[in-house]
C-alpha cells in the first residue's frame, strides 16, 4: 500500500503531540487542543465536500449536531457503550443523512444543494428541539467519568486521544482520496460537471460518496460533545461557530489538499482561543467571519495557495 | 366540531395573512436569485438589520416603524450597489460565484448576526405602533392589525415592483440581464450597473421586510437563520423570477405554517418550509409557476 | 456493414420551440459521416440527445445494438460514445495529462478486463495521446496556458482517450489554419481506420468533403438530405438552405 508511510508518520505525529500534553499535564491545554483538533476534523470533512468535489455544505452543524445527539441517546439507552463505538454510530447517523439530502437535491445545480443544507439545519434543530428524550429545549446532562478508561488520567485526556485518533483517519483518508481515482474524478466534476460525464465520470454517484464521506466525518466529530460539555442544549449543538468554522478553515488554509484545512485549523482555531482568553468570545468569532470574507475576495487559494505561488 | 371549524378558518386566515408578509421577505431574493443568479443567503440578515433600524427610529426617535424603514430604504439600495459590487468584482468576474461567492455571503451572514448581538444584545426587542395589539373584528374571525398592515402593504410592494419591471425601461432591463447579456449590450446598458441598480433594490426591500418582521415578532439577532429556508423554499416553489408564483408559494407557505402551529404546535413550524422546499427540489424544481 | 448508431424518430423541444423534429439517422460500423447545416439547425443538439447530456422527449436512440434512452451520459461514454464539445470545456485545474486521465481512468480502466491499465501505462497513453494532437510539449501545463485552438485539440485528445468505438467530433477545425485543418483531417482518418466510427460536425467544407463517406444536412430541426457528399451539396433543398432563396 503507497499510504501506509503516510499513516504511519501520521500516528507518530499523534503520538508525539499525546505524549507532550501528558508531559504538560495540564488540563486546560488537553480541552484546548481538543478544540484546535476537533476543527481539523470538521474542515477537513467539510473539504471533502467543498474543496475536492466544489459543492458548498452549509449544513455542518446539523450533521455535528446529528452525531453529538446520537452520543445522547446512547449514553441514556446503553450508558456502558465505549466511546469509539458511540462515534462511530454517530458517524454511520450523519453519513445518512448526508446521503438522503444529496439524493434529493444533487441532481441539481449546486446552489440548491448548498440552500438545502441550509434548511436542513434549522430542520434537525427543530425535530431536535422537539425530542423530549434528548432533553428538548431544556437540553441534556451527560456525565463525564472521572477517570479516562485505558490510559488513567482525567477523562479529557481520553476525548482528546480519541478525537486525536479520528483525526488521523480522517485525514489519512482526505489523503488518499487526493491520490486516487475517486479524488481525480472529484476534480473533475468541481472544474466542469458536464465535460465529466462526457469523459465517464458518474458524477451523482461520486457526488453522494462525497456528501456521506463528509457528513459522516462531521457526525464523528460531534460525537465525543456531550461528554466534552456534559451540558447540551440545541443553541449550544447548533450554534453556527461550528459552520462558520468548519466553512473557514478549509478557505483559508487553502482547499486543493488535506494540508489546508490543518493551517487554517490550527491558526484560526489558534487565534481564536488566544482572543477568547483575552478579549471576548462574542469579539473572536467575528473575526473567524472577517477573516473569512477576506481571504475569500483576497486570497482565493488561501495561505497554502500563497506559498505554492511564490515557489 | 364547532370550535375545531373555527381554529382552522382562523389559522388560515392568520396564515394568509402570514403569507404577504412572507412575500415582502421574500421579494429581494425574487429578485436576486431569481432574476440576476446572485444566491444571496445574507438576505435575511439585511433584513434583521431592517428590524433594528425600525428599533431605533421607534424606541429612541419615537418614528413608527414602518416610517424609519421606509427613510432608510435609500441607504439600504446604496448597500446593495455596494454590496454587488464587492461580489461582482471578486466573484462573478472571475466566474467563481458558486463556491467562493456562496461563501461570502454566508460571511456576511455571520458577521451581521454577530455585530448586531455585539451592539444590541441576544434580548428580544419590539417596536410600539399603534395597529400592534389591536384587531379588526369582523364577526366570524378577527383579524390581527399586526398581520394585517404587514399583508396590505407587502401586496402594495409586489404589485409596485411586478409594474415597475414590465412598465419602465430599467425594468425590463432588469428582466432582460437575466435571459440574455449580449442582446442587453445592443440596448446600449451595461448589464453590470443594471443588475448594481437590480440588486440594491432587492436589498431595499430588505428594510420594510424588516420593520415588518419585528412589528409580527419580538426579534432577537440569530432569528434570521429561520428565515434563510422560508425565503428559498419560497422562491423555489414559485419558480425562480417569478412575482405571482412567489406570492402564491408565499401564501401557501404561511397557510402550511399556520396549520402547523395551530394542530402540531408552534415548535414544529420551522420544519415545514424544509419540508416543502425539499419536496420542491426533488419533484418539481422549476416551481409551480416555472417554465 | 451494420449500423453501430441507429436513431428514430428523435424529437426534442425546450419549451415551445421544437428543436428537433422526428430525425432518423443511421451510421454503419466504420463508416465516416459529415453532419451539417446553418447555426441554430439543432446539431449540437442532436449530438447532445445522442450522448445523454439532454434527454429527448420523444424517439430512441440505439447503439451497438442497445437502446439508450434513459442512460446517463457517463454510461453513455462507457458504452464507447465519445463527444468532444462545441466550446471547449478542460477540466481547468488539471494539467493536460491529467486532463485525458479522467476518462482513461472512468471508461477504460472502469470496462476492466484486461485493458484496465496502471499509473505508468496511464502516464504513457497520455504522452501518445497529446503527442497524435501535437501538445506533447504542453502536457504538464494547464488549460489556461492554451490557445483556443489548443483547447480544442486537447478535446478531441479527450475524447479518443476514452478509446470509443464512436467518436463525434462538435467542430474540431473552427478558427483553425490550412495546416491545422489537415493535420486534424489525417488524424480522424487514421483513427477511423483504426475501427473508429466518425460522426463529424463542421462547417469548414473543405474538411467536411475530405472526411465524410456519407453527408447528412439538418435544418430548422429536421433532416433535409443524406446520402453521396456530392449529391447532397448539389440537392437543390440543400442550396437553398444554405443560400436563401
Amino acid at each position: 500500500m503507497r499510504g501506509v508511510p503516510f499513516i504511519l508518520c501520521l500516528i507518530a505525529a499523534a503520538a508525539v503531540i499525546f505524549a507532550c500534553g501528558r508531559w504538560i499535564d495540564n488540563s486546560y491545554a488537553f480541552f484546548a487542543a481538543y478544540v484546535v483538533v476537533q476543527y481539523i476534523v470538521l474542515g477537513t470533512a467539510w473539504n471533502i465536500l467543498g474543496g475536492y468535489t466544489g459543492y458548498v455544505n452549509f449544513g455542518v452543524t446539523a450533521f455535528f449536531a446529528i452525531g453529538a445527539y446520537s452520543t445522547v441517546v446512547l449514553y441514556k439507552l446503553v450508558p456502558a457503550l465505549p466511546l469509539p463505538v458511540m462515534v462511530l454510530v454517530g458517524g454511520v447517523m450523519a453519513g445518512l443523512v448526508g446521503l438522503g439530502t444529496g439524493y434529493l437535491t444533487l441532481r441539481l445545480r449546486g446552489v440548491f444543494f448548498s440552500i438545502a443544507t441550509l434548511a436542513l439545519a434549522v430542520v434537525v434543530q427543530t425535530l431536535i428541539t422537539n425530542w423530549d428524550f434528548v432533553g428538548g429545549a431544556r437540553g441534556a446532562y451527560v456525565l463525564r467519568p472521572r477517570v479516562a478508561p485505558l490510559i488513567g488520567g482525567e477523562y479529557v485526556q481520553y476525548l482528546f486521544l480519541v478525537m486525536l485518533g479520528l483525526c488521523v483517519i480522517v485525514l489519512a483518508t482526505a489523503r488518499a482520496i487526493e491520490r486516487s481515482a475517486l479524488g481525480y474524478g472529484f476534480t473533475a466534476i468541481r472544474d466542469d460537471e458536464a465535460a465529466a460525464e462526457a469523459s465517464g465520470v458518474p458524477t451523482l454517484k461520486l457526488k453522494l460518496i462525497a456528501t456521506t464521506l463528509s457528513g459522516g466525518f462531521m457526525g464523528m466529530a460531534g460525537a465525543p460533545l456531550p461528554y466534552y460539555v456534559t451540558y447540551l442544549d440545541p443553541a449550544s449543538g447548533f450554534s453556527l461557530n461550528y459552520a462558520v468554522n468548519a466553512i473557514a478553515m478549509p478557505l483559508i488554509g487553502g482547499m486543493n489538499s488535506w494540508v489546508g484545512p490543518i493551517v487554517g485549523a490550527v491558526l484560526v482555531g489558534g487565534l481564536q482561543e488566544y482572543l477568547r482568553v483575552t478579549i471576548s468570545s462574542a469579539v473572536n468569532v467575528l473575526v473567524v467571519g472577517v477573516l473569512l470574507v477576506v481571504f475569500v475576495i483576497a486570497a482565493p487559494q488561501g495561505i497554502v495557495g500563497l506559498f505554492q505561488r511564490k515557489k | 366540531m364547532d370550535g375545531s371549524i373555527d381554529l382552522l378558518v382562523n389559522a388560515i386566515i392568520s396564515g394568509l395573512l402570514l403569507g404577504g408578509f412572507y412575500a415582502a421577505v421574500s421579494m429581494g431574493v425574487a429578485i436576486a436569485f431569481g432574476l440576476l443568479d446572485v444566491v444571496n443567503i445574507a438576505h435575511p440578515a439585511f433584513i434583521l438589520l431592517g428590524s433594528y433600524v425600525a428599533f431605533i427610529g421607534n424606541s429612541m426617535l419615537g418614528m413608527d416603524p414602518i416610517l424609519a424603514a421606509l427613510i432608510a430604504t435609500p441607504a439600504f439600495y446604496l448597500l446593495g450597489m455596494l454590496a454587488y459590487q464587492v461580489y461582482y468584482v471578486a466573484f462573478e468576474r472571475r466566474n467563481d460565484q458558486s463556491l467562493r461567492g456562496l461563501a461570502f455571503f454566508f460571511g456576511i451572514l455571520f458577521i451581521t448576526e454577530v455585530t448586531l448581538v455585539l451592539v444590541f444584545g441576544v434580548d428580544y426587542r419590539l417596536v410600539q405602533a399603534p395597529y400592534i395589539g389591536a384587531n379588526l373584528d369582523l364577526g366570524v374571525v378577527e383579524l390581527p392589525l399586526r398581520l394585517l398592515v404587514p399583508f396590505v402593504i407587502a401586496m402594495i410592494m409586489v404589485v409596485g415592483l411586478q409594474l415597475f419591471l414590465s412598465r419602465t425601461f430599467v425594468g425590463r432591463a432588469i428582466q432582460a440581464v437575466a435571459q440574455d447579456q449580449q442582446a442587453l449590450r445592443l440596448m446600449a446598458a451595461d448589464p453590470v450597473k443594471i443588475k448594481r441598480i437590480a440588486f440594491g433594490l432587492s436589498i431595499a426591500t430588505a428594510s420594510l421586510a424588516g420593520a415588518f418582521l419585528i412589528i409580527i415578532q419580538p426579534v432577537e439577532p440569530s432569528i434570521g437563520r429561520e428565515y434563510i429556508g422560508r425565503v428559498f423554499a419560497i422562491v423555489v416553489l414559485g419558480g425562480l423570477g417569478s412575482f405571482p408564483g412567489m406570492v402564491i408559494a408565499a401564501v401557501t407557505l404561511g397557510i402550511a405554517e399556520s396549520l402547523t402551529a395551530t394542530f402540531f404546535g408552534p415548535s414544529w413550524a420551522p420544519a415545514v418550509a424544509f419540508g416543502i422546499l425539499l419536496v420542491t427540489l426533488a419533484v418539481r424544481p422549476s416551481g409551480i409557476l416555472g417554465r | 456493414m451494420t449500423a453501430i448508431l441507429h436513431v428514430e424518430g428523435l424529437g426534442k423541444r425546450f419549451g415551445g420551440f421544437v428543436a428537433l423534429d422526428s430525425i432518423e439517422l443511421e451510421v454503419q460500423d466504420g463508416e465516416r459521416l459529415g453532419l451539417i447545416g446553418p447555426n441554430g439547425s439543432g446539431k449540437s443538439t442532436l449530438v447532445n440527445c445522442i450522448c445523454g447530456t439532454l434527454q429527448n422527449e420523444t424517439g430512441s436512440v440505439r447503439f451497438a445494438g442497445q437502446a439508450l434512452d434513459g442512460l446517463s451520459a457517463h454510461e453513455r461514454t462507457r458504452r464507447g460514445l465519445a463527444r468532444s464539445f462545441q466550446l471547449p470545456r478542460p477540466f481547468g485545474s488539471l494539467s493536460l495529462m491529467d486532463n485525458l486521465r479522467i476518462p482513461i481512468l472512468y471508461t477504460v480502466n472502469a470496462r476492466g478486463g484486461a485493458r484496465a491499465i496502471g499509473n505508468e501505462a496511464i502516464v504513457a497513453r497520455c504522452r501518445d495521446l497529446l503527442g497524435e494532437v501535437g501538445l506533447v510539449a504542453k502536457a504538464d501545463r494547464l488549460p489556461r496556458d492554451l490557445t483556443q485552438i489548443e483547447m480544442r485539440k486537447l478535446e478531441l485528445a479527450r475524447a479518443m482517450a476514452a478509446e470509443p468505438k464512436l467518436l463525434i467530433a462538435d467542430e474540431v477545425m473552427a478558427g483553425l489554419s490550412h495546416n491545422e485543418v489537415d493535420e486534424i483531417i489525417a488524424l480522424l482518418i487514421r483513427l477511423n481506420d483504426q475501427g473508429v466510427t466518425v460522426i463529424m460536425i463542421e462547417h469548414i467544407m473543405r474538411a467536411v468533403m475530405e472526411v465524410s463517406q456519407r453527408l447528412a444536412v439538418l435544418v430548422a430541426g429536421r433532416k433535409i438530405a443524406d446520402g453521396a457528399p456530392k449529391d447532397v451539396v448539389r440537392d437543390p433543398e440543400v442550396v437553398k438552405a444554405y443560400l436563401g432563396e
